[in-house]
């Protein structure tokens, strides 16, 4: 008796958790631009309107700030929204509203108070997009203290953390890479499947390297895992962070102290970027296990450009190689 | 185009007909002048239990601003932003709300958290760097102090929204200074208000001021009240030293959200008596006639003399109730020192529903620097 599964893409994935969720519980409350009539310009809001009605799948104006103010009220009052921001670029426009408030809520109120909203939105590159629809801003809500920040790799992880997202009673940033939307299809069960946020996932194992890696990246670190055992006899372990905040330090870890060597992969900018955190926490916690310099392949410090020439800004597979095989030899 | 490339010259003035757009008014509404004098009809006929409690809680907030100005230059508050003028505004339409009613403030409102039953320690608290001090009593539908200016008000919509959506019937009333009405936040709300026609009444306290920069500077429009036509719902302009016409512009919006009516815009006419907050110095960018003037037209003594009038209120009965605030106050002041608790690991408290690992093991690390260096009292 097993349960039934069908091959999902991440956008069939994600509606089906929303589908599943706003069937539970009436609380659950969808709002953002073109998410109901229009279905979501993604088409992840498919089908919410017809079912649930325009009460509950709202068609907001133009303004994300009013939109992420309004859910988070509507949190305050008990209800769980999930606000959508239609390009992670345009999240800016509301991010005071999430640092100022919807991080801070149960702090401010000593849990009179607090937030359960998942803000959800697409983000990342490599869709030869227009300016601000494929950046990787991930760390600018890491380091807010209250939130939580949530990046599936595949359309299981993205059914499995959006229902643990929706259901968390803090808030939730989830970032959905794009270019994975309809890349990459995997089984998905219909019977509910949660995942807890906070838990990294070793997807393939090994002895001689932890990669880590999140989002869109993760495919590509598995093709080079695939490389390095073909050509260069070594078993790289990869880790799908999946949770950018809290992070999984005990997993990668245990990775790290086995396999002695590390290399984190993120297409976001280098400097301050969640790779930078990574390897703080491999250096406080794995240093004496340490054979070679922990490594971070990543985009370079420039702001993302015309997608004629994106490939000078996202790493590709050739460049965590490159990283790789360096850190095995050292 | 004519021949040689130029345009035909325009028709002038009456020649061109033109339509006049039915746009909605703006009325103006004053009950009780600055004389204290009422017009007899226009008198709401609040009953005399109620006029006592709002005095009493006049009284209350006019004596507890003063006295936290006295305490912040002694040290023991910090930063506090007082509310000397703005009684009349704030209390005539938290009146009109139900103790079941959404209250969404900005930070010059506390008076409407007096009124709603709120411990006076917990002010003081807060003032005095205590997070506790806002930690929203459980029977109150209160919402904390929001610094962020106007940022409160799409939070405001979201609960509105929120309320009418599990069929209760009832009403957020929001407030924002006329600084506010600048900023993006209150456009967006105002419209989202509009559209989705919640049950919400938002009323701004135009004392004028927004630090340096007065009310002319702020907006051309002639009121804020107007902005309410650009988002499709009624705005009302009072006069906001008058409690008796706040109340009734309040409550008429009140009633009209609670009815299914949508939004209305209340804009009180006030001023600033005091300063922005304790770290401002309005002698730099405002003169001492136009506040004298202002006094002059004050909350205060117009209200006594319409309850002296109505024999609500005496010489005895004054003195009787500022014994009576000094003495609430006092007490208050002495209940939230006594707890003001120094336990620095308190700020570790009510991150998250459940602390991660990481979060955890900072904590630890708190402790035990503290445990070490014997300093774990707050200061």
């Amino acid at each position: 008796m097993g349960r039934e599964t069908c091959k999902l893409t991440m956008v069939k994935a994600i509606n089906l958790a929303l589908h599943q969720e706003m069937e539970r519980d009436d609380d659950v409350i969808v709002l953002g631009e073109d998410v109901g009539v229009d279905e979501g310009v993604f088409r992840v809001t498919e089908g919410l309107l017809k079912k649930f009605g325009e009460q509950r799948v709202i068609d907001t104006p133009l303004a994300e700030g009013a939109i992420v103010g309004m859910a988070i009220g509507m949190a305050i009052y008990g209800l769980k929204p999930i606000p959508e921001m239609q390009f992670s670029g345009f999240a800016f426009q509301a991010f005071h509203q999430v640092e100022n408030h919807a991080a801070r809520y149960r702090a401010r109120t000593r849990g009179r108070y607090h937030i359960q909203m998942v803000l959800r939105m697409p983000y990342g590159g490599g869709v030869r997009a227009l300016e601000h629809h494929s950046e990787s801003e991930e760390a600018y809500y890491a380091h807010t203290p209250g939130l939580k920040i949530v990046i599936p790799s595949g359309p299981r992880s993205a059914r499995a953390l959006m229902v643990s997202a929706i259901r968390d009673p803090d808030p939730v940033v989830f970032f959905e890479p794009k270019a994975l939307y309809h890349a990459v299809k995997e089984e998905v069960p219909d019977t509910e499947e949660t995942w807890p946020i906070g838990r990294a996932r070793v997807s393939r194992e090994g002895t001689d390297l932890t990669l880590i890696a999140y989002g869109a990246m993760l495919h590509k670190c598995l093709e080079v895992a695939d490389r390095v055992k073909a050509e260069d006899a070594a078993d790289v372990e990869v880790i799908d962070l999946l949770s950018v905040s809290p992070m999984d330090t005990e997993t990668i870890a245990a990775s790290v102290r086995k396999t002695g060597r590390a290399v984190v992969a993120h297409e976001a900018q280098r400097t301050c970027g969640v790779g930078a955190e990574v390897m703080a926490r491999i250096v406080e916690s794995a240093f004496l296990q340490l054979e070679a310099p922990v490594r971070r392949v990543t985009a370079p410090d420039i702001v993302y450009p015309g997608f004629a020439r994106e490939r000078g800004w996202l790493p590709d597979v050739e460049q965590v190689l490159r990283a790789v095989r360096e850190t095995l030899t050292f | 185009m004519m021949e040689n490339g130029s345009r035909k010259p325009h028709k002038k003035g009456a020649d061109v007909p033109r339509k006049t757009l039915d746009l909605p008014v703006v009325e103006y509404l004053s009950i009780l002048d600055a004389d204290g004098h009422v017009e007899s009809e226009l008198d709401p006929q609040i009953p005399p239990e109620d006029l006592k409690r709002l005095y009493r809680t006049f009284l209350l907030a006019r004596r507890f601003d003063e006295r936290m100005l006295r305490l912040q230059r002694q040290g023991r508050i910090g930063t506090f932003g007082p509310t000397r003028g703005h009684e009349a505004a704030v209390l005539g339409s938290v009146y009109a709300l139900r103790q079941t009613d959404w209250l969404v403030p900005y930070y010059r409102e506390w008076p409407a958290y007096m009124w709603r039953g709120w411990p006076l320690d917990n002010l003081v608290l807060y003032y005095a760097g205590f997070a506790e001090g806002m930690r929203v009593p459980d029977a109150n539908r209160d919402l904390p102090l929001c610094i962020p200016i106007a940022s409160q008000l799409p939070h405001a919509v979201g609960l509105a929204y929120a309320a009418r959506y599990k069929g209760e019937d009832s009403v957020t009333l929001t407030y924002f200074g006329d600084g506010a009405s600048s900023h993006g936040d209150c456009q967006e709300a105002m419209n989202f208000a509009g559209v989705f026609q919640v049950p919400l009444v938002f009323l701004c306290l135009n004392n004028q001021w927004a630090i340096s920069l007065p009310r002319v500077k702020q907006t051309r429009a002639r009121t804020i009240a107007q902005k309410a036509i650009a988002y499709g719902f009624p705005g009302i302009q009072v006069d906001g030293n008058d409690l008796l016409a706040v109340y009734v512009a309040t409550k008429e919006a009140v009633d009209r959200a609670r009815q299914g009516g949508g939004p209305t815009l209340v804009e009180t006419v006030t001023y600033r008596l005091s300063l922005h907050t304790t770290a401002d110095d309005p002698t730099k960018y405002r003169s001492e006639d136009e506040v004298k003037a202002w006094e002059a037209k004050e909350p205060l003594p117009r209200f006594r003399r319409y309850l002296e009038a109505k024999g609500l209120v005496t010489d005895q009965v004054d003195a009787e109730i500022e014994a009576e605030v000094d003495a609430e106050i006092r007490a208050a002041i002495e209940r939230a020192e006594a707890r003001m608790d120094p336990n620095l690991m308190d700020v570790f408290e009510h991150v998250y529903a459940e602390p991660p690992a990481e979060f955890l093991a900072q904590r630890k690390e708190l402790a035990r620097h503290l445990a070490e260096s014997g300093d774990a009292r707050a200061s």
